[in-house]
Formats: C-alpha cells, structure tokens, sequence
C-alpha cells in the first residue's frame, strides 16, 4: 500500500496531466462534423506520432548493435507515422478546399 | 537537474503540447481544418527538433545523431512519397498503415527499454513495480496496434477477407485473460526475467492484435482503425510516462482520449454501439429475417434503363461501399456527364455514413471531379425527392432501407436514411441480393417501383453509358 502511494507521489504531476488530457481531448472534438471524421482521424493518427521522440531517445543512448538496430528501425517507423500521417491528413483536407473554391 | 536547456527543452514541449491541442480544435471545423493539420506538424517538428538539441539522460546527451538523423531522412522520404503517391481511395488503408508504424515503434520501445528497469528498483519488490508495469502495458498496447492495423490494412486492401465465427469471440476473450495474466506473472517475478518472456507476451500480443480484427467486417475498418489509432496514443502515452516526457504524454493521451470519443462518434452515426462492432455480428441470424418468401424482384435490362434515364427529368445517384470498392467513381461522373448533356439533372444524395467512412463518398467523388454543387446531403435529397424521377442507387444498401423508418424490430431502426422509395422509380445497382453490412433484409429491394440491375457497380455502369450512347 506504501509503495502504491509512492508511486502516486512520484508520478503525481504526470497523473494529473494525464487526467486533464483526457477530458480536453474529449472536449475539443467533440462537436465535429461527420465530414471531418476521417480527417480529424487521419490527423490524430499524426500526432500520436510523437512516440518518435521516445524512439530517438533510446537510440541516442543505444550501446550495443541490437539497440542500435531496434532504435533505428524505431525512428523510421515512427518517422513514417509522423509524415505519412500529416502528409495524407493534409491532402484529404485539400480535397475540402478545392471544393469549398469551386463553390 | 535544472539546467538551461533542460528548461528549454521543456518549453518546447509545452508549446508543443499546445500546438497539439490548437492542431485537433482547428481540425474539427471545416474553414480552419487545413491549418490544424499544420499547426499539430510544427508542433511535432519543434518537439523532435529540441529533443536532439537538448536531451539529456544521465547528463549525457543524444548520442548516435548520424544514425539517427538517416532515420529521420528515410522515414520522411519514404513517408512522404507514400503519402503523396496513393490514391485518394485508398486513404483509410494509408492512414492504418501509419498507425500500425507508431504502435510498432511504441512496442519497440518497451522491448528494448525493458533491459534497463533499474536494479534498485527490482531489488525493493522484485518486478513489481511501475517501470514494468508501464514497459509491458506500452508493449501490449503497441504490439495489439501493429498487428491489428497491418490486418484492417489488409482488409481495407482487399487482400485480407473476414472470420465470422462466434468462436472467434470466445478464443478472443480467452486470449485476452491471457494477455493479462502474463503481465500479472511477469510483475509478480522476483527478479528480472529472461528476455525469452518478453519476447514470448510481445509475440502473443501480436497475434491477439490479429485474431481482434479478423472477424470484423471490412466495411467497419474505419471504425476499427480509430480505435486502433487511440490505442496506439494510449501506447505513446506509456512511452511518455516510461521517460518522463511531456510531449509525448499529452500527444498520447490526447490522441487515446479524442480518438475513443471519435470512434463512439462514428459507430453513432452509424446507429451501433462500440461493442456491437467489434463483436462483429450485426444480428445476422435473428433481426429481420422474416418474410421474404413471397416477395418478388424485378430485374431491369440495360436497355431499359438507359431509356429511363435518357428521359427522365431529374436523377438522383445514391453511392454506397459498393461504389467504392467497384472504383467506379469516374464512370459515376460520366453517366452524370452524359445524362447532364441531354438535359436531365443529375445530382448526388449522401448519405452521411455511406460507405462506413463519413465523408468517404464525399472524397470519391472530388476525386472524379464530381462538382461540388451537385452533392447533395440526406436532408435536402428527402425533401426534393417527390419530384425526383429516378433514384439511382449505386452499391448502397443500408443507408436506402425503409425498415429504418418502418420497422421497429429492425437493429437500424431509426437512423435517418435516404427515402429513395418516394421516387417515381428506383434502380438499385448490385452485385447480388446479398444483404448489406448490416445483414439485414432490404424491403427497398422488393418495393414496387424499384427494378435491379445486377452485376458490378462498374461493369453495369460501362454498359449502362455505351447503352445511353447508342440511344
């Protein structure tokens, strides 16, 4: 029990970040419309990206050949989830505007 | 330990954060949605940028930057040519496939940081505790996001077709209680185990990502794969917690926490529940399969539909999944092209869930050049359709079926749809009379005005305009 309330301590500032995060991402979308779920969808995928950070960190203090590998293969995969995500966000929401200036 | 580029490393990950947050809020509304996007782009290139320049672990700095900068230029090339080269229909395929890249990067993550739990900290309660805790959740959850969203790619793709069996279900939750008892067994070790474990937890939750999406049906992906992509948020939210690291935690977990709100969104659209999706049986053996031994279809020939067509003065095209998985967007515009230049207006009722993507059909047709006047929503569809001559249904099912008006025992029972019925006459394009996603009978089918052209969406719309040609 001890150590539970540790933990809590320890952590206490990332709980709570957690905790408002989670009603603010359900507060700011949630009054989006249906056309824009796939968008929004496409580019919520891009930011959950931001687990590339955590790859890089482990590769920059990677000291052997496995991490090494693994922690490259991290930062790509993690990078293609970045930009493949925003890129392909970006063109579904061009097809919004070219429709919106033909309007 | 204070330093002054801990300080500004840390600034940037709270402006960041907010970039994130601005990013999703800008993405919920049409006018500003592009800008969003970009915004929640800069956001992540600043927090990468001073996470190199400024992160240090133990007083050490980022190490290996060569490596890691080649990381960072292949995963942006091939990224970014991906993304640029696809086909605009294939975009829920491409957005899975960059999901299932994060979750593996989370779970590479786990598995390679796992070697590193501290020795003090294993020396206090053996495994028990939240460095282990945290690596094997963020693993689980990585790895379940991979596999599952590599097999919704597949499924988006074609490549990959549906298990639909109640077994499935039972084999599913088996598996789970699995899942759950190894990370109880792991933490409960007294000390370290071999890397031999982790492997094994890693390999059976990437078989459970699999057998979790198999027996769901291809046309529910989309919901699938938001789901799978607040998992994967989850996932990096682990990894950020793991390092201490803000940006990461509040891009997870704002990812986890709108993309579960977006997912319960989209199945409400659709008139289902969360569970009634990933259980994957819409109620196929029950719901709505009364009567329908002495009820007739009409079949319509070719020819006859062009005349119909060719004279009538006001058409409404109603496009569905079918539409989409036939590709036959293009030739959806030239049978509109071609009926436009005799004089018929031609215009297109959508449906706001057809296709099970919202907005998909919307983006189909941009893609055919389909102008966007002619896109009509459900409501203003509903409204003209008295003075509608023929209602043209292409590959939709559900979204046109009268029992969601008429029929309370029908599982669609009031979700608002397309009254194609109130049309002078109706043709519904198919493959089949198989039913559609929802498994149920469609009375739309049996109705006196309506006629079918069976075939697929695109070989019957070919022959419909060679038809309408020869006129």
């Amino acid at each position: 029990m001890d150590d539970a309330l540790r933990f809590f301590y320890d952590n206490r500032e990332a709980i709570f970040i957690i905790i408002l995060s989670i009603f603010l991402g359900i507060e700011v979308i949630s009054h989006v419309p249906a056309v824009l779920h796939t968008p929004l969808m496409s580019g919520a995928n891009a930011i959950h990206g931001v687990v590339v950070i955590g790859a890089i960190i482990v590769m920059g203090h990677a000291d052997n050949i496995l991490a090494m590998v693994l922690g490259f293969i991290a930062v790509v995969l993690g990078t293609l989830n970045v930009v493949g995500g925003f890129v392909v966000t970006d063109r579904m929401l061009e097809m919004f505007k070219k429709r919106k200036t033909k309007n | 330990m204070f330093s002054s580029q801990i300080s500004i490393l840390e600034m940037s990950y709270i402006l960041a954060s907010v970039l994130f947050v601005l990013g999703l809020k800008k993405l919920s509304h049409p006018a500003t949605a592009r800008n969003g996007n970009l915004w929640a782009a800069g956001g992540m290139l600043l927090a990468i940028i001073f996470t190199i320049l400024f992160h240090k672990k133990d007083g050490a700095h980022i190490g290996n930057i060569h490596w890691i900068l080649v990381a960072l230029f292949i995963g942006t090339v091939v990224g970014w040519l991906v993304a640029k080269k696809v086909k605009m229909t294939a975009m829920p395929q491409m957005v899975s496939l960059f999901n299932g890249m994060g979750g593996a990067c989370a779970a590479l993550i786990s598995l390679m940081e796992f070697p590193h739990i501290p020795a003090e900290l294993i020396g206090r309660h053996g495994m028990l505790n939240g460095e282990t805790f945290t690596i094997l959740m963020g693993l689980m959850i990585g790895s379940v996001s991979f596999s599952g969203s590599m097999i919704a790619f597949g499924k988006l793709d074609d490549k990959i077709g549906d298990i639909k069996t109640k077994l499935m279900r039972y084999f599913n939750l088996a598996f789970l209680v699995l899942l759950v008892a190894m990370i109880v067994f792991i933490l409960l070790m007294p000390e370290k185990p071999e890397m031999i474990w982790i492997y094994l937890f890693a390999a059976l939750a990437l078989v459970y990502g699999i057998t979790f999406v198999m027996p769901i049906g291809g046309a529910d992906m989309p919901v699938v794969i938001s789901l799978l992509n607040s998992f994967t948020g989850v996932a990096a939210a682990f990894g950020g917690f793991l390092y201490n690291n803000q940006a990461m935690l509040t891009g997870g977990i704002l990812v986890g926490s709108s993309g579960t709100i977006l997912t319960i969104l989209m199945c409400k659209a659709m008139n289902r529940s969360l569970l009634n999706v990933i259980i994957g049986a819409f109620g196929g053996s029950t719901a709505g399969v009364s009567d329908n031994g002495d009820k007739t279809v009409k079949e319509i020939s070719l020819s006859d539909a062009a005349v119909l067509l060719s004279y009538s003065q006001k058409v409404l095209i109603v496009p569905g999944y079918g539409l989409a998985v036939a590709q036959a967007q293009h030739l959806c515009h030239e049978l509109d092209d071609l009926l436009t230049s005799k004089g018929v207006e031609v215009k297109y009722g959508i449906h706001p869930v057809a296709g099970r993507m919202p907005g998909h059909m919307n983006v189909l047709l941009a893609e055919a050049d389909v102008p966007y006047e002619k896109l009509t929503e459900m409501e203003d569809a509903n409204k003209e359709m008295n003075s509608t001559d023929v209602v043209i249904v292409v590959g939709a099912n559900d979204v046109v079926n009268p029992a969601a008006e008429d029929d309370p025992a029908s599982p669609i029972y009031g979700m608002p749809v397309i009254k194609a019925w109130e049309a002078k006459n109706v043709i519904v394009m198919k493959r089949s009379m198989a039913k559609g996603y929802a498994a149920i009978e469609n009375n739309l089918f049996y109705h006196p005005k309506n006629r079918m052209l069976f075939g697929d969406a695109k070989a019957s719309m070919q022959k419909l305009i060679a038809e309408i040609k020869n006129l």
